[in-house]
């Protein structure tokens, strides 16, 4: 079995008015460095497979056509065994 | 032919009533019900995809329902010419079902807008606008959402106005349309767009919404008269 762990960006072409205001609040608490914040998505599951290539071309699958939209957002995963 | 319309029930659609009742008791037509684990489309000649948060909205607005039992039927329907109209949530069902080509994002202003809008009519020789009245500069028509913002690549842009799909713009009240009355950030003002065929419309306003008289607005009825008079003469 796989523990699998993907990471969702909006592509950086696409407005993310989400992080702007979010980053207004960290302008609010005084934190004055902060810059370029984009809010993503993080989500993991178990892949019942104990062939990575077979884990990888499922968890792609999973990414293209459900969990990310291609037209907005990028992903990247990684893939753990798990004994 | 004599319409019959279908409106799909997704869990979590909340304007499938409104548009029954819509067809049924204002225009007089056939409607029935499609449930969203069924595949049969019950003889429908027409589709709506109604409003509402389909699947609480989770992953991304539309993503899920994309996938119930029932799409499979509908894209399949679309895909041979049979005519299919989404509506708020319903857009954001065929966006993601790559019935039409785009996405919607946040409103740029992170809020939920309820409003009642004015719509410029960018292309009347649809067959969901050809009863508009020429001399109207623009419907009225209310939208609710919080995922408005309608984007596309260049490209897609560029194609969608080639090719005249753009069928309603976000207007005053003359139809001028400008960024003063864009009220989700949408590119070009973009509410509503159709397939290249011209049987697939989706648009974020609800015109089933803007229907009876006792609601002190009737824009609405001219969308969905349009696709009667398509059918039946």
């Amino acid at each position: 079995m796989f523990k699998a762990k993907v990471i969702i960006k909006r592509r950086p072409s696409i407005l993310d008015p989400q992080g702007k205001a979010v980053e207004k609040g960290a302008q609010h608490l005084g934190l004055t460095n902060i810059r370029n914040t984009r809010i993503g998505k993080y989500i993991e599951f178990d892949v019942l497979s104990d062939n990575r290539e077979e884990a990888e071309k499922e968890v792609n699958d999973y990414c293209n056509k459900l969990l990310a939209n291609p037209i907005m957002e990028d992903y990247e995963f990684t893939l753990e065994e798990v004994k | 032919m004599k319409p019959k319309f279908g409106v799909v029930v997704f869990p979590g659609s909340n304007c499938d009533h409104d548009a029954y009742f819509v067809i049924k008791k204002i225009l007089g037509h056939e409607v029935t019900f499609l449930w969203h684990k069924e595949n049969n489309l019950d003889d429908v000649n027409v589709i709506i995809l109604p409003g509402g948060f389909s699947y609480g909205d989770y992953l991304r607005t539309g993503a899920i329902a994309r996938f119930s039992p029932i799409m499979n039927s509908v894209i399949d329907f679309a895909n041979k010419g049979g005519i299919v109209i989404g509506i708020c949530n319903g857009f954001q069902i065929l966006l993601e079902a790559g019935l039409l080509p785009g996405v919607m994002l946040r409103n740029i202003s992170l809020q939920f807008v309820c409003k009642d809008v004015y719509l410029s009519t960018e292309n009347t020789s649809t067959l969901f606008t050809s009863e508009i009245p020429s001399e109207k500069k623009a419907i009225k028509i209310p939208i609710a959402h919080g995922e408005g913002n309608y984007f596309a690549t260049e490209d897609v842009l560029k194609e969608l106005e080639d090719n005249n799909q753009i069928v309603f713009k976000y207007s005053d009240s003359n139809g001028v349309v400008s960024d003063e009355v864009n009220p989700n950030g949408s590119l070009l003002n973009i509410a509503g767009i159709i397939n290249k065929k011209g049987n697939v419309l989706g648009m974020m306003p609800h015109p089933e919404r803007a229907c009876d008289s006792v609601l002190g607005k009737t824009d609405g009825q001219f969308i969905f008269k349009s696709i009667i008079n398509y059918l039946t003469n």
